[in-house]
């Protein structure tokens, strides 16, 4: 179950998790999110995540995207080790090679459209123009709006935006459309799905949503803090051929 | 960082009114120290500069009459500097169109130019001429008083001849910075005038031809004071010395001291507490509201802006409020300070006010506001940044809720919903909800402290005026008198009710202390005058032994029982140790007293007395003194209701304009503090209160579990407040305790009810500022967005 070397061998692995264990304290609880992940991520493809809630997937995507630190086990993104880095190198991680999406958006309410993708450009080394990066998700036209001027679909696109405008060597999408209906949702993951075509990005995405799971190159669902199987599609479907 | 500067930006403009009310606490922070220390620089710079420019002198001397030569026996003295002689005597002075007896003090000067020693800075006019023995000089308060110029003419009975006086030009001395008249505690400008004139005619006048009867000299540097006044003592003795004294004795330079004293206290010691009080609320309201943007802080992070990053934005949006706070502050401060120095220069006449703000007062405020501030910021950012991301942008985890003592009291079945809400929420953040309440009770201190100066000092005057001064007038002769004067007295025009005193002045002396006052002979069985404790109640005045103000007492190191040495510094000089009997706790001034029979036998004189106090008809007050200001034994009447309207005026122009400025600013801290609380809860509830108002809870209920919550904590912080302000009251009387004044320790309820009135207000108006936010509540997006 859950090998990794069920994918294209011609890839170069990306993340490799290893034995990933993560334990809340809440209160007198403990609670075991992941018990154990092994997973590798190879370059340029997209893999959806899916699972239940509870059973591990965002705190597995938070661990790799250098967001929360891991209770065990290693995660190895190119030659370096996430779990045993420090704060200030999980900072230059996230800020060199990781772009997030969140399932609410996170915009900074005080900003426009094109200032919050700026806020991140400005710390970038290589970035796209906030409006090139607005152009590529389709929002070149409410660039001076405020967060609260825009419907869900479009904060949503904004927030790709943001994490794509850096470049990143990975984006990690948490419920990208989780907030969204269908229709809206189908245009957001249209934009995740063509970053990932044309600019060869290593992509995740995590969703309780079954559907989605059919534009991946590989589905990995997990249950209970472990991977339960890896699927891998012959076949990616294109956002538009989805339907929920 | 660009963008992050215009979040800065958009940030402080969506936090305006928040912003602006901690800007509130920091200017009044910063404000209280500009004031206090800056009046305080101001009168201490003043007086420095004038008595260099007008080398005022160090000793001074009173006798009866020595002749010239002794002047070189005098100069030859181990550690004099320069040393100038002079004639000194009281004068009766006519205004033309005033009827009200004034007193006046004549001093020599060199014929036709400056004395060497207490030089005179001429505001208008010139200095006598020399040979022109009807020229004089002015003080400038009683030329306003009166707007007399150079060129106009007055009266003056000199030894009972009327003679006429050409003004010459208007001055202002080192001297009589603080001008008053020897019995007198405040100044009236009005009815004593300070005059100069030269010395051969004032000589000639007082029958002082080659002789004098003032010294004034300076020191060498390096000298013992005491040493040189011993001196001067035994060479003078057998020329009727009334003993050398250093400037402490000195009566304008000790009340200016006791000025300057006393804003010293006040200036450690208010500014100390609303700073620390600022510095309290800054760091806990800066907190709070980084906190609210916690999940921002987490996205940013996500993105890779690093702690550092975090620290420097919300510096910045702190150090912003700051100066802005302080640059309100250091403003209002300078300007309120030096309307307070003009209040000062009516009583201290300075040739100019010196005033100044000091860069390094500007900076303590500043850095002690930042520090605060700052603090509070990166505390909040800290426990912000700590977080890992992913945890921080997740809501709050529901926080544990137990039974509690409300459910095991049983409470929650006499308590509505919103009700038993209110009560888990306060006690289950118990840390936040003791932080808000500490900070509203702190202001409420704040309020509390500034009125209880106001009812001190209320309830001094009223003690001084109802309990211990009670007569109408109070005449005093020019010398001692035998005591059938007092039939005299009980003649004159309205006169209902004499009770006659006989005033000594002395030196008392206990080990190495000494104090120089006057020792008042009263007679038993009083009326007119009372005696009484700390707590106001009557003291009788036994038959024999002293009575010393607790002051006196207390500067003199005795207590009853104890035995003081009287030096008698009269004609007859001599030295008797006297019992103290008891202390007295009158409010103002410092005095002592005995039975007029045991003083008489002291001095070894018959029934003698120096003046007596009256109960007049007030309709006929101004015929009374127009027969008094033509009894030539009459030197001076004073009038007690106007005494206690100028001792008003004294405080109120100069401590208790401060601690006006001090009561707004104290109103204006509670105001900033409790809306800025609302603002915060408000802020941490928005989610709670829209997901309530979906359930389908009316807008009512939902605003009363909020506003509910910020009334409880007022109504817990305001018995708090009287506490924390009551006790800082208490210290405030134990280091505000002057020669001059003595504030009783007495806090009316009225005093309390103010106090829990500013903060009742302050809450009322927040919660209105809140009502309008409640309205706006946008139930589906505060459920769908983090933010």
């Amino acid at each position: 179950m859950g090998e990794a070397g069920e994918a294209p061998a011609e890839r170069e692995v990306v993340f490799a998790a290893r034995d990933l264990v993560k334990i809340y304290v809440m209160g007198e609880v403990e609670i075991h999110a992941l018990r154990g992940v092994d997973l590798d991520l190879h370059a340029g493809e997209l893999v959806v995540m899916l699972g239940a809630s509870g059973s591990g997937k965002s705190t597995l995507l938070n661990i790799l995207g250098g967001l929360d630190s891991a209770s065990g086990g290693h995660v190895r993104y190119g030659d370096r080790d996430l779990v045993q880095a420090g704060e200030r190198a999980l900072t230059a991680f996230r800020r060199h090679h990781v772009g997030f999406v969140f399932q609410f958006y996170n915009l900074i309410s005080s900003l426009t459209t094109r200032e919050n993708v700026a806020i991140v450009t400005e710390i970038s080394r290589d970035p796209m123009t906030p409006d090139e990066a607005l152009a590529v998700v389709g929002l070149d036209e409410r660039m001076d709006h405020f967060p609260s001027q825009l419907s869900g679909g479009e904060q949503q696109r904004v927030a790709i935006a943001r994490a794509i405008a850096k470049r990143p060597d990975v984006l990690l999408c948490d419920e990208p459309t989780g907030a969204l209906d269908s229709k809206t949702g189908i245009r957001v993951l249209e934009a995740i799905e063509r970053i990932n075509r044309e600019t060869g990005t290593t992509t995740a995405v995590i969703t309780h949503n079954e559907v989605i799971g059919e534009m991946a190159d590989r589905v990995v669902r997990l249950r209970d803090g472990r991977v339960a199987d890896v699927e891998h599609n012959r076949t990616r479907k294109r956002p538009d051929e989805l339907h929920w | 960082m660009r963008t992050l500067h215009r979040k800065l930006l958009r940030d402080l403009m969506a936090l305006k009114g928040q912003a602006a009310a901690i800007a509130v606490v920091i200017a009044g922070g910063v404000m209280t120290l500009i004031i206090a220390v800056t009046s305080l620089d101001a009168l201490t710079m003043s007086k420095e500069r004038f008595y260099a420019e007008s080398r005022f002198a160090e000793v001074f001397v009173t006798l009866e009459r020595a002749p010239e030569r002794v002047s070189d026996r005098l100069r030859a003295l181990s550690g004099v500097d320069r040393l100038e002689t002079r004639v000194e005597a009281p004068v009766r002075v006519e205004v033309p169109e005033f009827a009200d007896p004034i007193q006046g003090r004549a001093i020599s000067i060199p014929d036709g130019h400056q004395p060497e020693l207490n030089q005179l800075h001429i505001r208008e006019g010139t200095l006598p001429e020399r040979g022109r023995g009807e020229q004089i000089l002015i003080s400038e308060p009683f030329a306003q008083a009166h707007g007399l110029r150079a060129g106009d003419r007055i009266h003056a009975i000199i030894r009972g001849r009327m003679e006429r006086l050409e003004i010459s030009g208007i001055a202002l001395s080192p001297e009589w910075i603080y001008q008053i008249g020897p019995a007198d505690l405040l100044p009236d400008y009005e009815r004593f005038a300070v005059i100069w004139m030269n010395r051969q005619a004032l000589a000639g006048a007082f029958d002082m031809d080659g002789a004098f009867n003032s010294v004034v000299l300076t020191l060498q540097p390096g000298v013992r004071e005491a040493s040189v006044i011993e001196a001067l003592d035994e060479l003078l003795a057998p020329y009727g010395s009334l003993g050398a004294h250093g400037r402490d004795e000195q009566q304008s330079h000790s009340f200016l001291m006791e000025e300057i004293e006393g804003l010293r206290v006040l200036a450690a010691f208010l500014p100390t507490v609303f700073l620390a009080v600022s510095a309290f609320l800054l760091h806990v309201l800066v907190g709070r509201i980084i906190r609210t943007q916690r999940q921002q802080i987490a996205v940013l992070k996500a993105f890779g802006y690093s702690n550092a990053d975090m620290a420097v934005h919300y510096g910045l949006l702190t150090g912003f409020i700051v100066l802005l706070g302080s640059a309100v502050g250091v403003g209002l401060g300078a300007w309120a300070a030096s309307a307070l120095a003009e209040l000062f220069a009516e009583y201290f006449r300075f040739p100019e006010m010196a005033f100044r703000l000091q860069p390094q007062v500007v900076l303590l405020g500043v850095v002690v506001a930042g520090a605060a501030a700052l603090l509070g910021a990166f505390h909040a950012v800290y426990g912000a940044v700590t977080l890992a991301p992913a945890q921080a942008m997740r809501p709050p985890a529901p926080e544990t809720f137990r039974q509690g003592w409300l459910e095991h009291a049983g409470l929650q079945r006499w308590l509505s919903q919103p009700g038993r809400m209110i009560l888990r929420n306060v006690a289950r953040h118990r840390f936040k909800a003791t932080l808000s309440v500490v900070g509203i009770a702190l202001s409420a201190g704040l309020i509390l402290v500034t009125g209880y100066m106001f009812s001190a000092f209320d309830e001094l005057i009223d003690r001084q005026y109802r309990l211990v001064q009670k007569a109408d007038v109070v005449v005093h002769l020019t010398e001692p008198s035998a005591a059938h004067a007092v039939a005299g007295l009980r003649q004159q025009p309205g006169v209902q009710y004499v009770e006659p005193f006989r005033a000594v002045p002395v030196r008392l002396r206990h080990e190495r202390l000494t104090y120089r006052t006057a020792i008042e002979g009263l007679d038993p069985g009083l009326h007119l005058r009372g005696l009484i404790d700390g707590q106001g109640r009557d003291i009788e005045l036994p038959p024999e032994g002293l009575l010393l103000t607790d002051y006196l007492a207390d500067d003199l190191g005795v207590s009853a029982g104890d035995r003081v040495r009287v030096e008698v510094m009269e004609q007859h000089q001599r030295s008797v140790d006297v019992e103290v009997a008891a202390v007295v706790g009158e409010p103002i001034g410092v005095s002592a007293y005995m039975q007029r029979d045991a003083l008489n036998r002291l001095m070894r004189e018959g029934p003698t007395i120096t003046g007596a106090r009256l109960l007049v008809d007030a309709a006929e007050e101004d015929a009374l003194f127009t027969a008094l200001r033509n009894t030539p034994r009459v030197a001076g009447v004073g009038l007690i209701a106007e005494t206690e309207a100028q001792i008003r005026a004294y405080i109120e122009d100069t401590v208790l304009a401060f601690m006006a400025v001090l009561t707004v600013l104290a109103a204006s801290i509670a105001f900033a503090v409790v809306y800025n609380n609302a603002r915060i809860a408000f802020a941490e509830r928005v989610r709670e209160l829209a997901t309530l108002r979906v359930l389908g809870f009316t807008r009512g209920e939902v605003g009363w579990i909020l506003i509910g919550e910020i009334l409880l904590l007022t109504l817990l912080a305001i018995p708090l407040g009287w506490i924390i302000g009551t006790g800082l009251a208490w210290l405030l009387n134990q280091v505000y305790t002057l020669e001059m004044l003595r504030m009783p320790f007495v806090i009316p309820h009225q005093t309390y009810a103010s106090a829990a009135a500013g903060v009742g207000v302050a809450t009322a108006l927040s919660l209105l500022l809140i009502v309008r936010r409640l309205r706006r509540i946008d139930m589906v997006s505060a459920l769908k967005t983090v933010e």
